[in-house]
């Protein structure tokens, strides 16, 4: 007689999956910490009216050059303006123009990168050289030459041409990037499917090929964000970016601060710290985010 | 020669003794002279020196910015010019002798004859009446900013090759300093039968120096005129005037010795730091500068062409506590009316604060201010203030008032421009409203006062307004003799101009020199548009 065969009773333990982010600032906890950082300069940002403790523009001559205390945690400037404030809604300036400027420069440099790799010959070599030619020119040159030619217009309190300068001078470096990522998906069978199916060039490039550059799209956009932020507090202590009495990083190392460093050293200190802080954060949150995304690094 | 002029020359010593009592009382020359004591003058060398911003052309005639005298000045001569040392007095220049008649009408002028412009052709009496008319008259496409100042010359004369005879429609006590000012460069009247315009681009006059090159962004030279008029002078092998906008840059450079002087003007921070490093190498002057700032709304365009709007924003602004916050870090000193505080002319403390905009309470005038924009239909108003990009004092005047009209609600974008574009925008009225200024070389009332005269006799009055009632008293003043009765008539106008509000004065400036001790023959004034010709200049190395 057949015997029955009793199955083992086996329990599995149910398998604990930690969400992406958990495993992001475990893998990670450099980029972690940095993106802590970032999200409180974005909060800072964008809830300045509610954070900042005075009007950033608001003079008060009796409080001039005060160093920090309680009432001024940073001191104020040459007006009595309050510099903790300043720096506050300075992040508001330097993210916003820092996020467009490099979404701006990513998204163009992606786009062409990604047309010079598909479409290849004559079409690539012509992209190439005249990247070739933009990558020549210094980033800051090239971003001091836009913005002197484009002046400025101001939208909703920000300078869209300020961003359009700050961005041109990404879109060579990612459209590179990119393009060499583009180049080994190309000659991937789905695209020849995609190409075989009768689908047009630009449902192959939009559906097919941009979404598989995503990872290297994502780690420059983070990484080029410092940049923007950096450049746009150069361009502004130059006296071509952002105007007084906008709140701007670098626009306050400018001015009546290069007068009083000396006597009221706080005036450079807080504005330069922030500057360093948030370049600093984005861009150890790029590499955290390449390190993690890339399998090549997880080996 | 002045002794036919028994009545002015009394009243204009009156009137130079208040002034130089005035400016005594206000500070004029803190600062040791420069050469109290100064050594024999030594020939030689090159004199290199700070031009903080670029001339937008070469014209003095059209022009009302430091950046073309101090680049000009030392390439022109002037019929008669101020003596500095006695200022403000005035001497020859060109012009060696000169005669006024009893009832002012006439003007006689005998010049040298040694006086040759740098082609070479002999200065005659044919140029001084060429550029005298192209001042009070310019032709078309030329512009004169002096228009007004010599509305009052009928008719130009010239009797032999070295006499000039201007004859007047009207009386106007303060012609012959008028005939001193530094904007007057004697042009070559064959040079302006050929192009009118030509001063604009091309540089030929009979000035110490002669033009070497201009590069721009960088540089100007000159090198010395040796047929220059004037025995001995220049003692100066040649200049170079080096363009600085940045004001860190010059105070490397001065602190290095690469510039040896600054002729405009630089902060009390600056100063205080170029004292500190510098010690005894530096020579520092200060005085009042009769220079203001001015708020000019753009009467051609809406709002700006409601006098309830131009109120508002003109009665929003804090001037005292402005002037005291502002003293410490930028060179604006003073609160005060169109004419410049503590000079005859000037208003008294206790009747500013009677004018509109001049008030203790500023909280009532602001409630004032909030009141007629609502009547005035713009309770939210938003506008762009066009300024100058100059840190001293432009950026802190144009932070400041930013600051002042946001507390009556009002929205300002602050644009600033370089020089030449924001003189574009200010001739060409494209701007809302903007940050100006009156650069006056002398506390004369008419000169102080013709910027706000009517649009199309001053094309300097930026805000393209035209008012017959503030001519009227322009023109009284500038011919009543008695100087009470010129006071009041000043007064009225300035009530005027107070209410109407086309432009209105912001802050007096405070004027700081730094000069290396090695630069000698230098002398420091109330206006940093006189005596920039260096000819007298050596340096002591």
């Amino acid at each position: 007689m057949a015997g029955a065969v009793s199955q083992p009773n086996v329990v599995y333990a149910p398998v604990k999956r930690r969400s992406a982010l958990a495993q992001f600032c475990i893998a990670q906890p450099l980029g972690a910490i940095s993106g802590v950082a970032i999200v409180v300069m974005l909060f800072g940002g964008a809830f300045a009216e509610y954070v900042a403790p005075y009007d950033p523009l608001a003079i008060d001559f009796g409080a001039m050059l005060a160093p920090p205390s309680w009432e001024h945690w940073m001191g104020t400037d040459a007006f009595g303006r309050d510099i903790f404030s300043r720096v506050i809604y300075g992040a508001r300036t330097a993210l916003t123009i820092g996020f467009f400027s490099s979404l701006f420069g990513c998204v163009l440099g992606a786009i062409l990168g990604v047309a010079s790799a598909y479409f290849g010959g004559r079409i690539d070599m012509l992209t190439q050289r005249f990247i070739d030619i933009m990558l020549s020119f210094p980033i800051i040159v090239l971003a001091l030459v836009v913005v002197a030619m484009l002046g400025r217009n101001l939208v909703a309190g920000v300078d869209v041409n300020l961003i359009v300068a700050i961005a041109i001078p990404i879109v060579p470096k990612v459209a590179r990037v990119v393009r060499s990522a583009a180049l080994s998906i190309r000659e991937m069978p789905y695209i020849d499917a995609a190409r075989a199916a009768g689908f047009g060039h630009l449902r192959i490039i939009f559906r097919h090929m941009v979404p598989n550059v995503a990872a290297p799209f994502l780690i420059m956009f983070t990484a080029f964000i410092a940049q923007a932020i950096l450049l746009e507090a150069s361009l502004s202590f130059l006296g071509l970016g952002v105007t007084e009495p906008t709140p701007a990083w670098g626009l306050m190392l400018s001015g009546n601060a290069s007068d009083f460093y000396r006597e009221a050293p706080w005036m450079i200190l807080f504005p330069g710290l922030a500057i360093s802080v948030a370049v600093f954060a984005f861009n150890l949150f790029g590499d955290s985010l390449r390190d993690w995304l890339d399998p090549k690094f997880k080996v | 020669m002045t002794d036919q002029i028994a009545f002015d020359r009394r009243q204009f010593l009156q009137t130079s003794t208040a002034l130089a009592a005035a400016t005594a009382g206000l500070g004029l020359f803190d600062a040791a002279p420069a050469n109290a004591q100064a050594p024999a003058p030594r020939r030689g060398g090159t004199f290199t020196f700070a031009i903080s911003a670029e001339t937008p052309h070469y014209d003095a005639h059209g022009s009302d910015t430091f950046a073309t005298l101090h680049f000009a000045a030392p390439f022109y001569s002037t019929l008669l010019q101020f003596d500095l040392a006695d200022y403000p007095k005035v001497k020859a220049d060109l012009a060696r002798e000169w005669t006024v008649a009893d009832d002012l009408m006439t003007y006689t002028f005998r010049l040298v004859t040694n006086a040759t412009f740098h082609d070479g052709t002999p200065v005659t009496s044919a140029d001084v009446k060429a550029t005298y008319d192209r001042l009070r008259a310019p032709p078309t496409g030329v512009v004169s900013t002096r228009q007004a100042t010599f509305a009052d010359i009928d008719v130009i004369e010239t009797p032999d090759a070295h006499t000039v005879v201007f004859k007047m429609k009207a009386p106007n006590p303060a012609m012959i300093e008028h005939f001193a000012s530094p904007w007057n460069f004697i042009y070559s009247a064959a040079v302006l039968a050929r192009d009118p315009n030509a001063p604009r681009t091309t540089v030929m006059g009979s000035g110490p120096f002669r033009f070497g090159e201009h590069v721009r962004g960088s540089h100007v030279t000159g090198t010395r005129n040796d047929r220059y008029f004037r025995e001995g002078r220049p003692y100066l092998d040649g200049f170079r005037g080096v363009f600085m906008t940045q004001p860190a840059a010059m105070m490397n450079a001065l602190q290095g010795g690469q510039v040896l002087a600054e002729f405009r003007g630089i902060s009390p921070a600056e100063r205080d730091r170029l004292v500190q490093v510098m010690g005894e190498r530096v020579r520092i002057e200060e005085s009042s500068w009769t220079l203001n700032l001015l708020i000019v709304f753009n009467t051609e365009k809406k709002p700006f062409d409601d006098v309830r709007v131009r109120r508002a924003l003109h009665m929003a602004i804090d001037r005292r506590a402005g002037a005291q916050g502002l003293a410490r870090t930028a060179t604006l000193r003073d609160a005060g009316g169109l004419i410049r505080p503590g000079s005859p002319f000037a208003i008294k403390d206790e009747d500013l604060l009677r004018m509109p905009g001049f008030g203790r309470d500023i909280a009532a005038a602001r409630a004032e201010a909030r009141r007629l924009l609502r009547e005035a239909g713009v309770p939210n108003l938003t506008f762009v203030l066009h300024n100058r990009n100059l840190a001293q004092p432009y950026t802190p005047a144009g932070i400041f008032v930013v600051d002042q009209w946001r507390q009556i609600g009002v929205n300002v974008e602050h644009r600033q421009s370089e020089t030449s574009p924001y003189l574009a925008g200010m001739s060409s009225g494209n701007f809302d409203v903007a940050v100006d200024f009156s650069n006056l070389f002398m506390d004369e009332p008419s000169l102080s006062l013709a910027k706000y005269v009517s649009f199309n006799r001053a094309p300097e009055n930026r805000s393209r307004a035209i008012d017959a009632e503030l001519d009227r008293l322009y023109a009284a003043q500038g011919r009543e003799r008695d100087f009470q009765r010129r006071y009041d008539l000043i007064r009225q106008f300035e009530r005027r101009a107070l209410d109407q509000a086309y432009q209105v004065p912001l802050l007096w400036w405070h004027r700081i020199v730094p000069t290396h001790r090695t630069v000698m023959g230098w002398q420091m004034s109330p206006s940093h548009n006189l005596g920039q010709s260096l000819g007298d200049v050596w340096l002591n190395v």
